[in-house]
């Protein structure tokens, strides 16, 4: 039975379809290995045992009666705890929305559950999405399942950690400003940033709105992709939602070929503060890629360097007035309503302990760079920014077919080491947000252990608004080759948990 | 306020110019909501009109109401402004337990429309042009309802009720440029633009513009400056006047208190006021001083809206006949002089008078129902003419009867006087009353007989040739049948009598 928790999903979904196994078992090989290591761990903030076997079942009693099972039928799935799932708790990792049971599906939960995709539970995350490390949860950090003592990454450490724990094949991130990407590179697994609105939000709980992007979380390419497919496409709900077809990614997963297509190196992404076994290994990838038939050119996007500071005035910004709801009025958490105190005292009451510190810290840097007199100098001059790189992108897809870079300046740090030091924490990010404040599609991908500590190494991949598939391509062409030079993927060099 | 002496109309604007500016919120009469599709038909229970969108639930999104953008092109185009080629909704953040979202979703730098002007007409039949800064969208929040307090107000309630049916209906704000050079007009100029707005919405089919039922709602901004001189004073903003009669009301009460405490070398606070109904005063409500910055800042869960220029031409085209112009027409197809149609819209009953016509009766008559009579009674209780228990078709059912002979105008005022009392219908009201005029000779042949015997010197003058004494006679029959003769029939036979 362990071994069911080590297939891929494709794997899981031709078992199943095929009638080798029942979706039942492998719900319960997953839940099960949830029971034996998720103490350790943390990746799930609620694992809802009986919703997974009761979709098991369904999908199941689907295939007994001859019925057509989708390509992720029976998969199980750890989705993070930022979707609404009608019925289960949803917090976004925060005190304010304890007890909270949301009365509706998001958009991405609803269509999870009609490819009858087995959603497990809802993961652990930064409050609010907000951080690089899962340490700003109000319910514990995660793990990560290459050493426990270090983060998984974050704002999606749970979904991350349980994709490297094996205690689900796929997951469901979201991705602000690295949020899918860098907990992908920091546990060896795969994230995609698809095109902002390609997965309808519908049902994300907003951090920046301008920024979330929902996306597939997985083992292997060619399981992003499939998940890519299951969740993405427009929505009516959203009104930023793209109505175009979902680019091919499953098909380009599988092509195996980049002869002839054109890479950029961002040269931006280097120098002071990126790890030197992170550079060896990206390096490596580089001469890969060459290997490959793929022409590799270095390119500049200077105002890329603007990047972190543009973000952290548009999404602090975005963010004050998003969670400006939570006012113990409706829902969630309630504080000091004992008859005597007005509603605004309630609400300062009810925010002041369910907020963490750095949700407080971004509500306030928000507030203030929207407050009158200062909107221009800063979400002005912000959004101007985000314009500049956008025409970064666009200069450089002009000559090349994909951008790459590692994903994150480092390997994964110790729980704790930069969770005083906001600005550390937030250089996390450094080479993911780009992609968030132009809107286009991002991968992280495994490529290799970094000498010094063995941990392990992501290499992002960039691709222009609805070219998605060229992350699918590159990544699936990049991990066979270096599945076949390791003899193994990359995970299995993890520790046994 | 109260306990001071307020400078008199006249001697504040002996001293002062007064400058309004007019924020109206008309609340459109969409199936559904803004950003959802909760129906926003009125008084369903609490509550039940609501989704995760309306209650700004986690994770939610808006989506804009076609419909919605539809009406407020409509709108833009009446009142003669420019339709943005693009816009955007922005968000309006303050905390407010009725706000779901703790923002509104409104257009702050970019509205659909802007820059228009629409022309009033004033009681002495002239024109005042009154300009248009903008239209723009927007949503209404919910509704609160403080409980345990004696005033109903938030102050001393134990408790309040949030009802978010309301939160999310579509709302159309228009905001006037200063409307300057009213001077004593102004608070005419507040009332007739309001009247005016009010009709063009009703015209257009985009709402009921109910103002008692909050459909159409007024801020009053006003500020005084003296004479001649140009810079803007400080202004009040008076919330939520709600009849147009309250808006003439509370614009004269604001010119009056500002005067009072100018000349007194005090200085006027900017703040919101509300607006009392019952003594036409206004008291001081929040100070705006720091608590107004709204953070504006683009909606980033919608994208720009862009009405495509062929779209607005076919609106434009589609426009119903605007209420200056049906006026006009309206005014030649009743026959009635300047004079008379300018009594008609200063009594606001230009619909009724059409409705009634329409229901039947001739104009003539219609007219002088709703401006007599009823009017009166309007003015007597201070309230609209519209607003009147009866309606355009009972008094055209009383115009019948009365052209069948079947009531004299004595008759017909108490059948009038009946229906406003609740007793039905006009006919109910003649039945159960008793009012039909009597025309039966047999019935009236006694009482002709009586009036002869009363009053012999009359009858002998008559008898002598002096008909015209006969009004006499008739009144006396009138009196003893206690009006209900018909009395065309008895002035006949007392002169058969009496030949």
């Amino acid at each position: 039975m362990t071994d069911l928790i080590r297939y891929t999903a494709a794997e899981t979904a031709t078992a199943i379809a095929s009638g080798t196994v029942s979706a039942v078992e492998v719900a319960q090989a997953h839940l099960d290995r949830i029971d034996a290591v998720d103490k350790k761990v943390n990746a799930f903030l609620h694992v809802d045992t009986e919703g997974a076997l009761a979709a098991a079942r369904a999908v199941d009693a689907k295939r007994a009666k001859g019925e057509e099972l989708g390509p992720l039928a029976g998969v199980p799935l750890a989705l993070k705890d930022v979707f609404t799932t009608e019925g289960i708790p949803t917090t976004c990792g925060s005190k304010i929305l304890e007890g909270w049971i949301p009365p509706y599906d998001a958009t991405l939960t609803a269509r999870l559950k009609d490819a009858g995709v087995v959603i497990l539970g809802k993961t652990n995350m930064d409050e609010f999405a907000m951080g690089s490390s899962t340490e700003n949860s109000a319910f514990g950090p995660t793990g990560n399942p290459w050493d426990l003592s270090r983060i998984p990454g974050g704002s999606g450490g749970g979904s991350a950690a349980a994709l490297a724990a094996y205690e689900a094949p796929l997951a469901i991130g979201t991705d602000t400003g690295g949020s899918i990407r860098q907990p992908g590179a920091v546990t060896g697994t795969v994230g995609v940033k698809p095109t902002y609105g390609s997965v309808s939000r519908y049902g994300l709980v907003a951090f920046s709105s301008s920024l979330d992007q929902g996306g597939p979380c997985a083992r292997t390419v060619l399981d992003a992709a499939l998940l890519h497919e299951a969740i993405a496409g427009h929505d009516p709900l959203d009104s930023t939602s793209i109505d175009a077809p979902v680019p091919a990614v499953v098909a380009a997963a599988k092509m195996r070929d980049i002869r002839g297509m054109r890479i950029g190196i961002v040269k931006e992404f280097a120098g002071e503060g990126y790890q030197a076994g992170v550079m060896q290994r990206f390096h490596e990838s580089v001469e890969l890629l060459r290997e490959l038939g793929a022409e590799v050119v270095e390119v500049s996007c200077p105002s890329f360097t603007l990047a972190l500071p543009a973000y952290y005035l548009i999404a602090p910004s975005e963010a004050s007035s998003n969670l400006a709801r939570f006012d113990a009025m409706r829902y969630g958490l309630r504080v000091g309503d004992d008859g005597t105190r007005s509603a605004e005292d309630v609400t300062a009451l009810t925010r002041e302990a369910g907020f963490g510190d750095e949700v407080k810290r971004r509500i306030i840097l928000g507030t203030y760079a929207l407050s009158s007199g200062y909107y221009d100098a800063y979400y002005g001059s912000a959004q101007k920014v985000r314009t500049l790189i956008s025409r970064d992108f666009d200069a450089a897809f002009a000559g090349v077919d994909v951008l790459i870079s590692p994903t994150t300046p480092t390997t994964a740090f110790p729980i704790g080491e930069r969770a005083d030091d906001p600005m550390a924490m937030y250089l996390a990010d450094l080479c993911t947000i780009p992609s968030n404040l132009a809107g286009n599609a991002a991968m992280s991908l495994p490529c290799g252990l970094a000498p010094e500590d063995n941990l392990p190494v992501g290499l992002q991949i960039i691709a222009p608004a609805m070219a998605d598939d060229r992350l699918y391509r590159v990544g699936g062409a990049v991990e066979a080759a270096l599945n076949d030079k390791w003899g193994h993927p990359l995970l299995e060099e993890a520790p046994a948990l | 306020m109260s306990v001071i002496s307020l400078v008199s109309y006249e001697d504040a604007l002996a001293s002062y110019d007064p400058v309004m500016g007019l924020e109206v919120h008309v609340e459109l009469g969409t199936k559904t909501k803004m950003f959802c599709g909760c129906s926003t038909e009125l008084g369903a229970e609490p509550n039940s009109q609501t989704c995760p969108t309306c209650l700004g639930l986690p994770g939610s999104l808006p989506v804009v109401n076609a419909v919605g953008v539809e009406s407020a092109i409509k709108i833009g185009l009446a009142l003669n402004c420019e339709i943005a080629e693009w816009c955007r909704f922005a968000r309006k953040n303050y905390f407010y337990p009725d706000m779901p979202k703790n923002f509104q979703t409104s257009q702050y730098d970019e509205p659909i429309a802007f820059n228009g002007y629409l022309d009033v007409q004033l009681e002495d039949g002239s024109t005042f042009r009154v300009e248009i800064e903008r239209a723009h969208m927007e949503e209404d929040t919910g509704k609160s309802s403080h409980v345990g307090g004696a005033t109903g107000r938030i102050h001393g309630a134990t408790h309040s009720l949030l009802d978010y049916n309301r939160a999310g209906i579509p709302l159309i704000e228009i905001v006037t440029k200063p409307i300057e050079g009213a001077g004593e007009r102004a608070p005419e100029v507040a009332k007739a633009y309001v009247a005016e707005l009010r009709e063009l919405i009703r015209a257009l089919g985009v709402s009921e513009a109910r103002m008692d039922k909050g459909q159409m709602r007024c801020d009053v901004n006003l500020s005084l400056r003296p004479n001649g001189t140009s810079t803007f004073g400080t202004r009040s903003e008076t919330k939520n006047v709600n009849s147009l009669r309250s808006v003439e009301r509370a614009a004269r009460f604001e010119i009056q208190r500002h005067a009072t405490v100018l000349t007194d070398g005090g200085t006027i606070v900017q703040e919101t006021r509300h607006f009392h109904e019952d003594n036409g005063t206004t008291t001081a409500g929040r100070i705006k001083d720091n608590a107004e910055d709204y953070r504006y800042f683009p909606e980033p869960d919608l994208v720009p809206i862009a009405p495509a220029r062929t779209w607005v031409e076919e609106l434009r085209a589609e426009l119903p006949e605007l209420p200056r112009v049906r006026r006009a027409r309206l005014q030649a197809e009743w026959a009635l002089s300047d004079k008379d149609m300018q009594s008609v819209l200063n009594a606001g009953a230009v619909e009724l008078l059409e409705q009634t016509i329409a229901a039947g009766a001739p104009a003539d008559q219609a007219r002088k129902w709703w401006l007599g009579e009823l009017a009166r009674r309007a003015n007597e209780t201070g309230t609209e003419l519209a607003e009147q228990p009866i309606t355009p078709a009972q008094v055209a059912r009383v115009c019948a009867l009365v052209a069948e002979g079947k009531l004299n105008d004595k008759l017909a005022r108490q059948v009038i006087e009946g229906v406003l009392a609740g007793e039905g219908e006009p006919d109910a009201v003649v039945e159960q009353r008793g009012l039909a005029v009597v025309s039966d000779d047999s019935a009236l042949g006694a009482a002709v007989d009586q009036a002869i015997a009363d009053n012999p010197d009359i009858a002998a003058k008559i008898r002598d040739g002096k008909v015209q004494a006969i009004g006499a006679l008739v009144g006396a029959v009138m009196k003893t049948t206690r009006g209900q003769a018909d009395a065309a029939r008895v002035k006949d036979l007392l002169l058969a009598k009496l030949s």
